[in-house]
Formats: C-alpha cells, structure tokens, sequence
C-alpha cells in the first residue's frame, strides 16, 4: 500500500483499502476558513447543537482579515460566537494568518493525520506526511456533527523530480512547470507523491510549495515522505504524538512521471488560466502595475528572503507597486527580526496584515480593469484578484521582486544583489 | 426524487473555475437568492438575468475547478439549474453539488455533441440524455450509488436529518 492508503486504512479502521473503494475515515483535525459561514448554517440546519470533539476543529480567520466589510464582521462575529459556544480548543481569529501556515505552527498538522479544510489548498499538508484534502462547507458540517467522512480512494501518480536547478530557479518554477506539462485537469481526483533527488534535497517550506500547487492538477491529496528534515521542523511545534507511514516497496503508481530541471529556467503562467505556463523567455515585453508576494504558497520567510535579496539597496519605480503579506504573525515576525520586511518597505514594498490579501479578490489590494498583475500567489483565472478586466501572471517571489523593479516582467537572474 | 429534467442547454467551455461560477468578491454573501444572482458573471455578467429556471449547463472537462466554495453550486441551484453535464468535473465541486442535492452527469464531448439552446430531457438513474430535436440518445456515466442516495434523499443535509432523527 501507498502511504497515503495506510493513512486512510488505520482512519477508517481497515486493513488495507484499495482505489477506488469509498471508506469512511475518521478526521484527526478540521479547520473552517472565514468564507464559510455556511458550515454553521448546514450544522444547524442538519439538526446537530454540539461538535463532535471540541479539540479538532477550529476556526481560522484569514480570506478577510481584519474584517474589510460590514458583511465579513458579521460572518465573523457569528463563527466567534459558535466557536466560544462549542468551547474550542484552538482559535485563530484575524491576527494570526492563512490557515495553511497557522496550523503548522499551532503543531496540529502532523504525519498520518487525516486533515481536512474548507480550503482547497489543504493539499499542503502532503509536505508533512499528513493527509490533506479540501471539502466544501456541508461536507465539512457532517464532520463537525460525527467526525467522520467518506472518502474515495483515489489513485496515486509518482511525480518524480530529478536534477538541481539553477540559481534564481525556486520550487514555484519547477511546479509551475509540471503544472504546464500535466495540465489544470492532469490528476483530478488523484493523489501526487512527489519523489526525486530533488525532492530530497529540498526544505520544508519548498515542498509546501509543491503540495500546495498539487490541488491545481485537481489533485486530491499530495504527500512527500517525510525525512529528518520534515520530522525537526515538526518537532518544533507538534502538540500530539504521531506516526509516520510509509509506501510499500512494491506499491505500484497508477502512472509515473518524471521531470529534470537542471536546464529549468523560470517559469510563468500568463492569464488567464495556471497550466498556461511559459519559460520566461518566452513571456516577452510585460508591463507591471502591481506585484504581490503572499499567500498560503509564496508568503513565507524564504520568499520574503528571496525578493529582499533583489530589492536590497533599491527603489520600486513610479507607478508601479508591491504589495507584501506575510503568510502568518509569525512569518512577520521572524522576517523583521531578520531585517528582510526593512529591505522590502525601503524599496517601497505596501506591506499588510497576515492574511489572503488579495489572491482571491477580497482586500488588500485588488486589481482595476486593465491592470496587470504579478504575484507569487496560486491562481491566475479571470477576476480572481479583483476585475475580470485584469491580467495575472504567475510566478516565483524572485520574480516578482524583479519585475516590479523593473516594472516589466524580468527574470530575476538579470538583476544584480547588492 | 425527480429523476428526470427537461430544458434548454446552456453550452459552456473547458476548465470553468470556481472564480468564474462565483467570483471571490461576492464570497461574503450568505442569502442564496443574492448569490444566485452573481452565477457564472466571470463566464458572462448577463448569465443569470436572462437564464430561465431549468436550464441545464453542459460544459467541457474539469467544470468546477479552484476553490472549496460551496457559494458555486449554490450560485447555480440559486439562479434555477437542474442539473450540470460536463466532461469531467473538479472534486471538490463534485462533492458540493452531490451533497446539496445538485445534479451532475458526466459524458465524454458533451459540450461539442449538444448546441446552445437545444432542448435536452435528462434521464440520472439511466443516466442518459435525449435530444429532444433530433431524439439522439446519449448515454453517460452512471452516478455511483453513494453519490445517488445522496441525491434521492435531496442532499446530504436531508440525510443527516433523517440519520439524526429530526424532522
């Protein structure tokens, strides 16, 4: 069995399972976003008062944080009020950030845990050995009622990834390019494990990244074995015991891919769709009007590091703009201490609080008609960062620190650090 | 449970987002009869206006991909949708739509065997469509039995009621 099977196996109290059979699991952890009032709504309308276990389920305040609308208060002021009812145990209202980095440092997401969110980025916890898929808000109500759900057992593809890329060439790029090979619809309804020297070799935050974008093949799941690395960072935070799965020798992949990416160059995804991808150099002359490094993929230290590294010392142009949020307080925290949000505000950066932003269109900086937009964010569809009118190109933190300096896009190899 | 739906078909493209059934701006929303009115804007803003209650979609591969939001299959069941054919569709979508009580079918090219406004009769439990025109027959995929007793209950809310006791 495949790692993952394992996981769903011991969730659903089986000895193995097998694709395509549907199980009923057990969930070790579920997380409400704030665009999700509705799961409130179908709990009660389903007839249920209390939660099933009030240390596995929180609420994570981070599409709209702080609150930008009389509605968004309201739809907080209501989870609030029901988490505080259901005596939570874990809580993250508008001060601590996007789901996807807060649970991870609340030490809640760990290896073979079944974890699901109203989110459908919550493929991320692939990079730590857990089982993560999004579910809407009435599936996820039935989870609050019986702590259960069904699931399918889904395929599982090797996405094997070999070679080291170039300076300047981020994990961003590299699954931006895979995404560019297999398309938006190349494993719906799969599980990706992700193998390869490179893989092997990459840092928890990079192997985030990989998960996080799995969910744009239609992935249902990611995972990524976890090794000493993964199990350090973990041990930082973890607040409950955990047991690391692991695939069976002879387990076999429904498909197999491999990618080299030592020639890899960066990547983009033109609008308006993310499996339009581009090396760079094929982009041509783009003009920018607004970057944004943030995001459940592109808002952690290392990213915020990266475009430090190309904005030190220097001056975003006139007219163009860079807006900057942290993925979590902490994030913020840890980037002050290592002066890389100084660098960042210097060069002219609008920095904002832990959140979203504006990646899905709510706040914090969303587009006009006609306005092009790059950003280290995860999807480029019409209208996603504000007017449909508006043009997103996807690509890594270093690129977008290069292009707003530039004010076109540029590939960030091109800029000189100070 | 009505098994069968009658309407005319709205013929959509591949790889429809869930920014563009429900853009994330109108996210906040909570009243069905609000975000009904905002469906499919990223596709078309004169979409829901015009559409007429029944109407089925029939798009390409991954209908429904992007986000969780729940506000997409209720934007569609708001604004009047019987049901949705497509390709293939996302699974998070999927599963929204089968748990609140929206048909979906899937089937191979639909989007290119059916033209804009073509009356079509839908059949779920034989899981075929007919042509009413022409009286083509096209056979589809079979919704799994989970996905049906969901849907014969009229969503999982339904279901978990009926489970639960309540009435």
């Amino acid at each position: 069995m495949h790692a993952l099977e394992k996981i769903l196996a011991k969730a659903s109290g089986k000895k193995e399972v097998y694709t395509g059979e549907i199980v009923n699991a057990k969930v070790d952890f579920a997380g409400i976003n704030d665009l999700y009032l509705q799961t409130i709504y179908s709990f009660y309308e389903m007839g249920a008062h209390k939660v099933w276990d009030k240390n596995k389920i929180a609420f994570i305040f981070d599409h709209y944080a702080p609150a930008p609308t009389i509605q968004a208060a309201k739809n907080h002021h209501e989870m609030r009020k029901f988490a505080q009812e259901n005596a939570l145990a874990h809580h993250f209202d508008v001060n601590m950030g996007v789901c996807h980095q807060v649970l991870v440092e609340a030490g809640v997401i760990l290896p073979g845990r079944v974890v699901v969110l109203t989110d459908s980025h919550t493929t991320t916890y692939g990079a730590f050995g857990a089982f993560g898929t999004g579910i809407g808000a009435t599936d996820m109500a039935t989870v609050l009622i019986s702590g259960e759900l069904w699931f399918r057992v889904p395929e599982i593809v090797e996405i094997r990834i070999e070679g080291e890329p170039a300076k300047g060439v981020y994990p961003k790029d590299v699954v931006l390019h895979i995404l560019g090979r297999l398309k938006a619809n190349g494993a719906v309804y799969k599980g990706i494990d992700f193998t390869g020297s490179y893989v092997e070799k990459l840092d928890v935050p990079g192997r985030m990244v990989l998960c996080n974008m799995s969910v744009e093949m239609g992935a249902k799941t990611a995972y990524i074995q976890p090794d000493k690395k993964v199990l350090d960072y973990i041990d930082q935070f973890a607040t409950y015991p955990y047991e690391v799965q692991k695939t069976d020798p002879d387990y076999k992949y429904s498909e197999n891919y491999v990618f080299e990416v030592s020639e890899l160059m960066p990547q983009i995804a033109v609008p308006h769709s993310v499996d339009n991808v581009r090396s760079i150099d094929e982009v041509g002359s783009v003009i920018v009007n607004q970057g944004f490094i943030g995001s459940c993929t592109g808002g952690r230290v290392e990213d915020f590091e990266a475009a430090a590294n190309i904005l030190k010392g220097k001056k975003i142009p006139p007219y163009t703009r860079l807006v900057v949020i942290p993925a979590s307080t902490k994030v913020l925290q840890e980037c002050f201490k290592k002066g890389i949000m100084d660098v960042l505000i210097d060069a002219g950066a609008t920095l904002s609080s832990p959140g979203c932003g504006p990646c899905l269109g709510a706040h914090e900086g969303v587009l006009a008609p006609g306005e092009i937009c790059i950003t280290a964010s995860n999807r480029n569809f019409p209208g996603r960062m504000g007017s449909t009118g508006a043009e997103i190109y996807l690509a890594s933190p270093a690129t977008v620190a290069a292009s707003v300096l530039n004010g076109r896009i540029t590939d960030p190899r091109t800029i000189e650090a100070e | 449970m009505k098994t069968k739906f009658v309407g005319k078909a709205i013929i959509l493209q591949d790889n429809i987002d869930t920014d563009q059934i429900y853009p994330g701006r109108y996210l906040e929303l909570v009243d069905p009869e609000e975000i009904g009115k905002h469906c499919l804007e990223g596709v078309d803003p004169s979409i829901a206006s015009r559409f007429v209650k029944g109407d089925i979609i029939v798009a390409g591969t991954n209908f429904g991909c992007g986000s969780s939001r729940e506000h997409a299959p209720i934007a569609l069941l708001s604004m009047g949708v019987s049901a949705v054919i497509a390709e293939s569709f996302a699974r998070i979508f999927f599963r929204n739509a089968i748990n609140l009580g929206l048909t979906l079918l899937t089937c191979k090219g639909i989007n290119k065997r059916i033209r804009s406004n073509q009356s079509i009769e839908v059949d779920i439990i034989a899981g075929t469509i007919t042509i009413l025109e022409t009286g083509e027959v096209i056979q589809c995929e079979k919704i799994g039995d989970h996905a049906i007793n969901i849907l014969k209950e009229g969503g999982i809310k339904a279901l978990y009621r009926k489970r639960m006791g309540v009435n």
